[in-house]
Protein backbone atom coordinates (compact mmCIF):
# COMPACT_ATOMS: atom_id res chain seq x y z
CA UNK A 1 0.00 0.00 0.00
CA UNK A 2 1.43 3.34 -0.96
CA UNK A 3 1.76 6.09 1.61
CA UNK A 4 0.75 9.70 1.26
CA UNK A 5 1.72 13.27 2.12
CA UNK A 6 0.17 16.58 1.10
CA UNK A 7 1.33 19.40 -1.17
CA UNK A 8 -0.66 22.60 -0.77
CA UNK A 9 -3.45 20.51 0.69
CA UNK A 10 -3.50 17.93 -2.11
CA UNK A 11 -2.95 14.32 -1.13
CA UNK A 12 0.04 12.80 -2.98
CA UNK A 13 0.75 9.05 -2.94
CA UNK A 14 4.40 7.93 -2.99
CA UNK A 15 6.54 4.81 -2.93
CA UNK A 16 9.12 4.53 -0.17
CA UNK A 17 12.41 5.95 -1.46
CA UNK A 18 10.85 8.51 -3.76
CA UNK A 19 11.69 12.17 -3.37
CA UNK A 20 9.05 14.86 -2.94
CA UNK A 21 9.88 16.04 -6.49
CA UNK A 22 9.41 12.55 -7.95
CA UNK A 23 6.11 11.97 -6.21
CA UNK A 24 4.88 15.44 -7.15
CA UNK A 25 5.70 15.11 -10.85
CA UNK A 26 4.15 11.64 -10.90
CA UNK A 27 0.98 13.25 -9.55
CA UNK A 28 1.15 15.94 -12.25
CA UNK A 29 2.17 18.71 -9.86
CA UNK A 30 4.79 21.11 -11.17
CA UNK A 31 7.45 22.25 -8.75
CA UNK A 32 9.80 24.78 -10.45
CA UNK A 33 13.25 23.24 -10.96
CA UNK A 34 16.33 23.72 -13.12
CA UNK A 35 19.04 21.28 -12.02
CA UNK A 36 16.74 18.30 -11.55
CA UNK A 37 16.37 15.82 -14.41
CA UNK A 38 14.50 12.53 -13.95
CA UNK A 39 17.31 10.53 -15.57
CA UNK A 40 19.98 11.67 -13.12
CA UNK A 41 20.73 11.63 -9.43
CA UNK A 42 19.60 14.98 -8.02
CA UNK A 43 22.48 17.31 -7.29
CA UNK A 44 20.46 19.95 -5.48
CA UNK A 45 22.41 22.94 -6.76
CA UNK A 46 19.82 25.46 -8.01
CA UNK A 47 17.41 25.46 -5.05
CA UNK A 48 14.54 26.53 -7.32
CA UNK A 49 12.58 23.51 -6.13
CA UNK A 50 12.64 24.68 -2.51
CA UNK A 51 9.44 23.91 -0.62
CA UNK A 52 8.41 24.34 2.99
CA UNK A 53 7.98 21.11 4.89
CA UNK A 54 6.50 21.19 8.35
CA UNK A 55 7.57 24.83 8.48
CA UNK A 56 11.17 24.34 7.27
CA UNK A 57 12.59 24.97 3.82
CA UNK A 58 14.14 22.15 1.85
CA UNK A 59 15.03 21.26 -1.75
CA UNK A 60 12.25 18.95 -2.94
CA UNK A 61 14.47 17.17 -5.47
CA UNK A 62 16.70 15.75 -2.74
CA UNK A 63 14.15 15.39 0.06
CA UNK A 64 12.74 11.88 0.55
CA UNK A 65 8.98 11.79 0.88
CA UNK A 66 7.67 10.68 4.26
CA UNK A 67 4.22 9.74 5.31
CA UNK A 68 2.16 12.61 6.65
CA UNK A 69 4.50 15.40 5.49
CA UNK A 70 2.79 18.75 5.03
CA UNK A 71 4.45 20.43 2.03
CA UNK A 72 3.85 24.01 0.91
CA UNK A 73 5.01 24.80 -2.60
CA UNK A 74 2.86 27.17 -4.63
CA UNK A 75 2.65 29.95 -2.05
CA UNK A 76 3.42 33.64 -2.54
CA UNK A 77 6.21 33.45 0.05
CA UNK A 78 8.03 30.55 -1.60
CA UNK A 79 7.45 31.76 -5.14
CA UNK A 80 8.92 35.15 -4.19
CA UNK A 81 12.10 33.39 -3.07
CA UNK A 82 12.20 31.32 -6.24
CA UNK A 83 11.75 34.49 -8.27
CA UNK A 84 14.71 36.06 -6.47
CA UNK A 85 16.84 33.00 -7.29
CA UNK A 86 15.97 33.27 -10.99
CA UNK A 87 16.78 36.98 -10.90
CA UNK A 88 20.20 36.15 -9.47
CA UNK A 89 20.78 33.57 -12.21
CA UNK A 90 19.91 36.16 -14.84
CA UNK A 91 22.32 38.83 -13.55
CA UNK A 92 25.18 36.40 -12.90
CA UNK A 93 25.35 35.40 -16.56
CA UNK A 94 24.79 37.24 -19.80
CA UNK A 95 21.21 36.40 -20.74
CA UNK A 96 20.29 38.36 -23.84
CA UNK A 97 17.20 36.32 -24.73
CA UNK A 98 16.34 38.17 -27.98
CA UNK A 99 19.58 36.93 -29.54
CA UNK A 100 19.56 33.46 -27.95
CA UNK A 101 18.75 30.45 -30.11
CA UNK A 102 17.20 28.70 -27.12
CA UNK A 103 14.69 31.45 -26.39
CA UNK A 104 11.22 29.98 -26.14
CA UNK A 105 12.67 26.52 -25.47
CA UNK A 106 14.66 27.59 -22.43
CA UNK A 107 13.79 26.30 -18.98
CA UNK A 108 15.32 29.24 -17.14
CA UNK A 109 13.26 31.68 -19.16
CA UNK A 110 10.07 29.62 -18.91
CA UNK A 111 10.53 29.24 -15.16
CA UNK A 112 10.96 33.00 -14.86
CA UNK A 113 7.74 33.47 -16.85
CA UNK A 114 5.98 31.05 -14.54
CA UNK A 115 7.19 33.01 -11.52
CA UNK A 116 6.15 36.33 -13.07
CA UNK A 117 9.68 37.75 -13.19
CA UNK A 118 9.31 41.19 -14.82
CA UNK A 119 12.94 42.29 -14.47
CA UNK A 120 16.21 40.92 -13.08
CA UNK A 121 16.09 43.57 -10.32
CA UNK A 122 19.73 43.23 -9.21
CA UNK A 123 22.80 44.90 -10.72
CA UNK A 124 24.15 42.96 -13.67
CA UNK A 125 27.56 41.30 -13.44
CA UNK A 126 28.09 41.27 -17.23
CA UNK A 127 30.81 38.62 -16.79
CA UNK A 128 33.41 38.10 -19.46
CA UNK A 129 32.95 34.57 -20.80
CA UNK A 130 34.31 33.37 -24.13
CA UNK A 131 32.31 31.32 -26.61
CA UNK A 132 33.74 28.01 -27.88
CA UNK A 133 32.83 27.46 -31.53
CA UNK A 134 35.69 25.04 -32.21
CA UNK A 135 33.58 21.87 -32.56
CA UNK A 136 32.21 21.24 -36.06
CA UNK A 137 28.68 20.41 -34.88
CA UNK A 138 28.25 22.17 -31.56
CA UNK A 139 28.55 25.69 -30.23
CA UNK A 140 29.16 26.39 -26.56
CA UNK A 141 28.01 29.77 -25.27
CA UNK A 142 29.18 29.86 -21.67
CA UNK A 143 27.49 33.25 -21.15
CA UNK A 144 24.28 31.37 -20.38
CA UNK A 145 25.56 28.59 -18.14
CA UNK A 146 23.63 28.29 -14.87
CA UNK A 147 25.94 25.58 -13.48
CA UNK A 148 23.21 22.98 -13.16
CA UNK A 149 25.84 20.28 -13.91
CA UNK A 150 23.42 18.19 -15.98
CA UNK A 151 25.91 18.04 -18.87
CA UNK A 152 28.59 16.90 -16.42
CA UNK A 153 26.34 14.09 -15.19
CA UNK A 154 25.13 13.09 -18.65
CA UNK A 155 28.63 12.94 -20.09
CA UNK A 156 30.00 10.97 -17.15
CA UNK A 157 27.10 8.61 -16.47
CA UNK A 158 25.50 8.03 -19.88
CA UNK A 159 28.15 8.85 -22.46
CA UNK A 160 31.02 7.53 -20.29
CA UNK A 161 33.21 10.39 -21.53
CA UNK A 162 33.72 13.06 -18.85
CA UNK A 163 33.81 15.92 -21.34
CA UNK A 164 32.54 18.55 -18.86
CA UNK A 165 33.36 19.53 -15.29
CA UNK A 166 32.66 22.39 -12.93
CA UNK A 167 35.75 24.17 -11.66
CA UNK A 168 36.38 26.96 -9.15
CA UNK A 169 34.39 27.95 -6.08
CA UNK A 170 31.56 30.28 -5.19
CA UNK A 171 31.05 33.05 -7.70
CA UNK A 172 34.19 31.83 -9.51
CA UNK A 173 32.57 28.48 -10.38
CA UNK A 174 32.56 27.83 -14.10
CA UNK A 175 32.18 25.06 -16.63
CA UNK A 176 35.36 23.64 -18.12
CA UNK A 177 36.08 21.25 -20.97
CA UNK A 178 38.24 18.22 -20.35
CA UNK A 179 40.95 18.78 -22.96
CA UNK A 180 44.48 20.13 -22.61
CA UNK A 181 43.51 23.04 -24.87
CA UNK A 182 40.21 23.55 -23.05
CA UNK A 183 38.42 23.42 -26.41
CA UNK A 184 35.49 21.18 -27.23
CA UNK A 185 37.00 20.28 -30.62
CA UNK A 186 39.83 18.50 -28.80
CA UNK A 187 37.49 16.09 -26.98
CA UNK A 188 35.56 13.09 -28.29
CA UNK A 189 32.25 14.92 -27.78
CA UNK A 190 29.61 14.14 -30.38
CA UNK A 191 26.18 15.37 -31.34
CA UNK A 192 24.76 11.96 -30.44
CA UNK A 193 25.86 12.30 -26.81
CA UNK A 194 23.24 12.58 -24.10
CA UNK A 195 25.18 15.60 -22.84
CA UNK A 196 24.39 17.38 -26.10
CA UNK A 197 20.70 17.34 -25.20
CA UNK A 198 20.34 18.03 -21.49
CA UNK A 199 21.26 21.70 -21.20
CA UNK A 200 18.18 23.53 -19.87
CA UNK A 201 19.46 26.85 -21.24
CA UNK A 202 21.23 27.95 -24.41
CA UNK A 203 24.82 26.84 -23.74
CA UNK A 204 25.15 23.58 -25.70
CA UNK A 205 23.70 24.36 -29.10
CA UNK A 206 23.54 22.29 -32.26
CA UNK A 207 25.04 24.29 -35.11
CA UNK A 208 23.12 25.24 -38.27
CA UNK A 209 19.68 24.66 -36.73
CA UNK A 210 19.13 27.92 -34.85
CA UNK A 211 15.86 29.72 -35.50
CA UNK A 212 14.50 26.84 -37.64
CA UNK A 213 11.37 27.23 -35.54
CA UNK A 214 10.59 30.95 -35.35
CA UNK A 215 10.44 32.77 -32.03
CA UNK A 216 6.80 32.88 -30.96
CA UNK A 217 6.09 29.28 -32.03
CA UNK A 218 8.40 27.48 -29.63
CA UNK A 219 7.68 25.12 -26.75
CA UNK A 220 7.01 27.65 -24.04
CA UNK A 221 5.54 30.23 -26.38
CA UNK A 222 2.69 27.79 -26.79
CA UNK A 223 2.24 26.45 -23.30
CA UNK A 224 3.72 27.39 -19.96
CA UNK A 225 6.29 25.15 -18.32
CA UNK A 226 3.84 24.28 -15.54
CA UNK A 227 1.69 22.25 -17.95
CA UNK A 228 2.47 18.54 -17.29
CA UNK A 229 4.88 17.20 -19.89
CA UNK A 230 6.12 20.64 -20.86
CA UNK A 231 9.41 20.50 -19.00
CA UNK A 232 12.08 20.63 -21.69
CA UNK A 233 13.98 17.56 -20.51
CA UNK A 234 11.20 15.49 -22.05
CA UNK A 235 11.24 17.48 -25.30
CA UNK A 236 13.73 17.24 -28.13
CA UNK A 237 14.46 20.55 -29.76
CA UNK A 238 16.26 19.39 -32.88
CA UNK B 1 -21.29 71.81 -15.55
CA UNK B 2 -19.27 68.64 -15.21
CA UNK B 3 -15.52 69.31 -15.05
CA UNK B 4 -13.70 67.31 -17.71
CA UNK B 5 -11.57 64.71 -15.93
CA UNK B 6 -7.89 65.55 -15.80
CA UNK B 7 -5.92 63.45 -18.24
CA UNK B 8 -2.96 61.32 -17.13
CA UNK B 9 0.27 62.85 -18.41
CA UNK B 10 2.61 60.35 -20.05
CA UNK B 11 6.19 61.10 -21.10
CA UNK B 12 8.24 58.68 -23.21
CA UNK B 13 11.82 58.56 -24.42
CA UNK B 14 14.27 56.29 -26.18
CA UNK B 15 17.78 56.15 -24.67
CA UNK B 16 20.13 53.46 -26.02
CA UNK B 17 17.32 51.73 -27.87
CA UNK B 18 16.28 51.26 -31.48
CA UNK B 19 12.77 52.77 -31.22
CA UNK B 20 11.29 49.30 -31.65
CA UNK B 21 9.49 49.68 -28.31
CA UNK B 22 7.98 52.97 -29.47
CA UNK B 23 6.87 51.18 -32.65
CA UNK B 24 5.12 48.64 -30.41
CA UNK B 25 3.43 51.51 -28.62
CA UNK B 26 1.97 52.44 -32.01
CA UNK B 27 0.96 48.78 -32.44
CA UNK B 28 -1.74 49.46 -29.86
CA UNK B 29 -3.48 50.53 -33.09
CA UNK B 30 -7.00 51.94 -32.88
CA UNK B 31 -7.03 51.39 -29.11
CA UNK B 32 -4.70 54.42 -29.05
CA UNK B 33 -7.85 56.53 -29.49
CA UNK B 34 -9.35 54.94 -26.37
CA UNK B 35 -6.06 55.55 -24.58
CA UNK B 36 -6.02 59.18 -25.67
CA UNK B 37 -9.34 59.73 -23.94
CA UNK B 38 -7.48 59.09 -20.69
CA UNK B 39 -3.92 60.20 -21.32
CA UNK B 40 -2.02 63.00 -23.00
CA UNK B 41 1.57 62.78 -24.16
CA UNK B 42 4.12 65.12 -22.64
CA UNK B 43 7.80 64.89 -23.59
CA UNK B 44 7.98 62.16 -26.22
CA UNK B 45 9.34 61.54 -29.71
CA UNK B 46 5.64 61.48 -30.64
CA UNK B 47 5.19 65.13 -29.59
CA UNK B 48 8.75 66.37 -30.06
CA UNK B 49 8.57 68.20 -26.71
CA UNK B 50 12.18 68.35 -25.48
CA UNK B 51 11.84 68.32 -21.68
CA UNK B 52 9.41 66.72 -19.19
CA UNK B 53 6.80 68.82 -17.43
CA UNK B 54 7.29 68.59 -13.69
CA UNK B 55 3.88 66.93 -13.17
CA UNK B 56 4.05 63.84 -15.38
CA UNK B 57 2.20 60.84 -14.04
CA UNK B 58 3.87 58.09 -16.04
CA UNK B 59 7.31 58.02 -17.65
CA UNK B 60 8.04 55.27 -20.15
CA UNK B 61 11.71 54.66 -20.92
CA UNK B 62 12.96 52.57 -23.82
CA UNK B 63 16.66 51.68 -24.07
CA UNK B 64 19.55 51.39 -21.66
CA UNK B 65 22.31 53.81 -20.75
CA UNK B 66 25.26 54.03 -23.11
CA UNK B 67 26.33 57.66 -22.69
CA UNK B 68 26.15 60.62 -20.28
CA UNK B 69 23.21 62.19 -22.14
CA UNK B 70 21.17 59.01 -21.50
CA UNK B 71 21.81 59.34 -17.76
CA UNK B 72 20.85 63.00 -17.83
CA UNK B 73 17.55 62.28 -19.59
CA UNK B 74 16.79 59.32 -17.33
CA UNK B 75 17.30 61.43 -14.20
CA UNK B 76 15.00 64.09 -15.67
CA UNK B 77 12.33 61.43 -16.16
CA UNK B 78 12.70 60.12 -12.64
CA UNK B 79 12.46 63.64 -11.19
CA UNK B 80 9.33 64.54 -13.12
CA UNK B 81 7.34 61.30 -13.33
CA UNK B 82 5.45 59.69 -10.48
CA UNK B 83 5.62 56.23 -12.03
CA UNK B 84 8.59 55.10 -14.11
CA UNK B 85 8.25 52.15 -16.48
CA UNK B 86 11.21 50.36 -18.09
CA UNK B 87 9.99 49.36 -21.53
CA UNK B 88 11.75 46.52 -23.32
CA UNK B 89 14.89 44.41 -23.00
CA UNK B 90 17.41 47.26 -23.40
CA UNK B 91 15.94 49.32 -20.55
CA UNK B 92 15.66 46.19 -18.41
CA UNK B 93 19.03 44.47 -18.97
CA UNK B 94 20.93 46.58 -21.47
CA UNK B 95 19.76 44.38 -24.35
CA UNK B 96 21.67 44.20 -27.59
CA UNK B 97 23.83 47.31 -26.92
CA UNK B 98 25.09 45.72 -23.68
CA UNK B 99 26.67 42.93 -25.67
CA UNK B 100 29.58 45.32 -26.14
CA UNK B 101 30.22 45.25 -22.39
CA UNK B 102 33.08 42.78 -22.43
CA UNK B 103 34.97 44.78 -25.07
CA UNK B 104 37.09 47.76 -23.97
CA UNK B 105 35.62 51.04 -25.20
CA UNK B 106 38.92 52.09 -26.81
CA UNK B 107 38.93 48.91 -28.93
CA UNK B 108 35.36 49.62 -30.07
CA UNK B 109 36.12 53.21 -31.04
CA UNK B 110 39.26 52.10 -32.88
CA UNK B 111 37.30 49.45 -34.73
CA UNK B 112 34.50 51.81 -35.73
CA UNK B 113 36.53 54.88 -36.66
CA UNK B 114 40.03 53.62 -37.54
CA UNK B 115 40.20 50.07 -38.77
CA UNK B 116 36.85 49.45 -40.46
CA UNK B 117 37.20 49.15 -44.23
CA UNK B 118 37.02 52.58 -45.85
CA UNK B 119 37.59 54.36 -42.58
CA UNK B 120 41.41 54.21 -42.31
CA UNK B 121 42.66 57.54 -40.95
CA UNK B 122 39.17 58.32 -39.66
CA UNK B 123 39.02 60.47 -36.55
CA UNK B 124 37.37 59.44 -33.31
CA UNK B 125 34.77 62.22 -32.92
CA UNK B 126 35.68 64.51 -30.04
CA UNK B 127 33.34 67.48 -30.41
CA UNK B 128 32.50 68.79 -26.91
CA UNK B 129 28.82 68.77 -27.94
CA UNK B 130 28.85 64.98 -28.14
CA UNK B 131 27.85 63.04 -25.02
CA UNK B 132 30.65 60.88 -23.62
CA UNK B 133 30.14 57.16 -24.11
CA UNK B 134 30.08 55.04 -20.94
CA UNK B 135 32.56 52.19 -20.68
CA UNK B 136 29.64 49.79 -20.24
CA UNK B 137 25.97 49.85 -21.17
CA UNK B 138 23.73 49.71 -18.11
CA UNK B 139 20.07 48.87 -17.57
CA UNK B 140 18.17 51.85 -16.19
CA UNK B 141 17.37 50.34 -12.77
CA UNK B 142 21.08 50.51 -11.95
CA UNK B 143 20.84 54.31 -11.90
CA UNK B 144 17.30 55.24 -10.83
CA UNK B 145 14.42 53.51 -9.10
CA UNK B 146 12.10 51.84 -11.61
CA UNK B 147 8.50 51.06 -10.66
CA UNK B 148 7.45 48.64 -13.40
CA UNK B 149 9.05 46.73 -16.24
CA UNK B 150 7.51 45.49 -19.48
CA UNK B 151 9.92 42.92 -20.91
CA UNK B 152 10.27 41.91 -24.55
CA UNK B 153 12.36 42.83 -27.56
CA UNK B 154 10.14 44.61 -28.20
CA UNK B 155 7.16 43.99 -25.91
CA UNK B 156 3.98 43.58 -27.94
CA UNK B 157 1.47 46.39 -28.29
CA UNK B 158 -0.90 44.14 -26.35
CA UNK B 159 1.52 43.90 -23.42
CA UNK B 160 1.96 47.68 -23.30
CA UNK B 161 -1.81 48.15 -23.56
CA UNK B 162 -2.36 45.69 -20.71
CA UNK B 163 0.08 47.43 -18.36
CA UNK B 164 -1.20 50.92 -19.15
CA UNK B 165 -4.87 49.96 -18.81
CA UNK B 166 -4.12 48.11 -15.56
CA UNK B 167 -2.44 51.23 -14.20
CA UNK B 168 -5.26 53.50 -15.38
CA UNK B 169 -7.77 51.23 -13.66
CA UNK B 170 -5.75 51.31 -10.45
CA UNK B 171 -4.77 47.63 -10.71
CA UNK B 172 -1.28 46.17 -10.14
CA UNK B 173 -0.11 45.52 -13.73
CA UNK B 174 0.25 41.86 -14.59
CA UNK B 175 1.31 40.06 -17.77
CA UNK B 176 0.15 36.47 -18.10
CA UNK B 177 1.37 33.70 -20.38
CA UNK B 178 1.91 34.89 -23.95
CA UNK B 179 2.20 38.55 -23.00
CA UNK B 180 5.19 38.01 -20.72
CA UNK B 181 8.20 37.21 -22.86
CA UNK B 182 11.83 38.31 -22.97
CA UNK B 183 12.44 37.94 -26.72
S1 LIG C 1 19.60 30.71 -22.02
FE1 LIG C 1 17.43 31.14 -21.73
S2 LIG C 1 17.40 32.83 -20.28
FE2 LIG C 1 19.48 32.72 -21.12
S3 LIG C 1 19.50 34.07 -22.90
FE3 LIG C 1 18.97 32.07 -23.64
S4 LIG C 1 16.73 32.04 -23.62
FE4 LIG C 1 17.35 33.71 -22.34
S1 LIG D 1 26.28 23.92 -19.90
FE1 LIG D 1 24.07 23.74 -19.62
S2 LIG D 1 23.85 21.65 -18.77
FE2 LIG D 1 25.98 22.22 -18.51
S3 LIG D 1 26.14 23.09 -16.46
FE3 LIG D 1 25.83 24.80 -17.88
S4 LIG D 1 23.63 25.10 -17.90
FE4 LIG D 1 23.96 23.09 -17.03
S1 LIG E 1 15.90 21.28 -8.87
FE1 LIG E 1 16.15 20.91 -6.77
S2 LIG E 1 17.88 22.09 -6.28
FE2 LIG E 1 17.71 22.36 -8.45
Amino acid sequence: MSQTFTIDGRVIPFEVGQTVMQAASQAGIYIPHLCYHPAFKPNGSCKLCTVKVNGRQSASCTLRAQSGMVVESDTEEINAERRMLTQMLFVEGNHFCPSCEKSGNCQLQATAYHLGMMSPHFDHFFPDRAVDASHPDILLDFNRCILCSLCVQASREVDKKQVFALSGRGIGTHLIINARSGRLADTDFSLADKAAQVCPVGVILKKRTGFAVPIGQRTYDQQPISVPGKVAEEIRHD
Amino acid sequence: MIEPRKKIKVATTSLAGCFGCHMSLLDIDQRLFTLLEHIEFDRSPLTDIKTCSPDCDIGIVEGGLCNTENIHVLREFRRNCKILIALGACAINGGLPAQRNHLPLAVLLEEVYHTSPGLANGMIPNDPELPLPLDRVHPIHEVVHVDYAIPGCPPSGDAIWKVLTDLLAGREPELGHGLLHYD
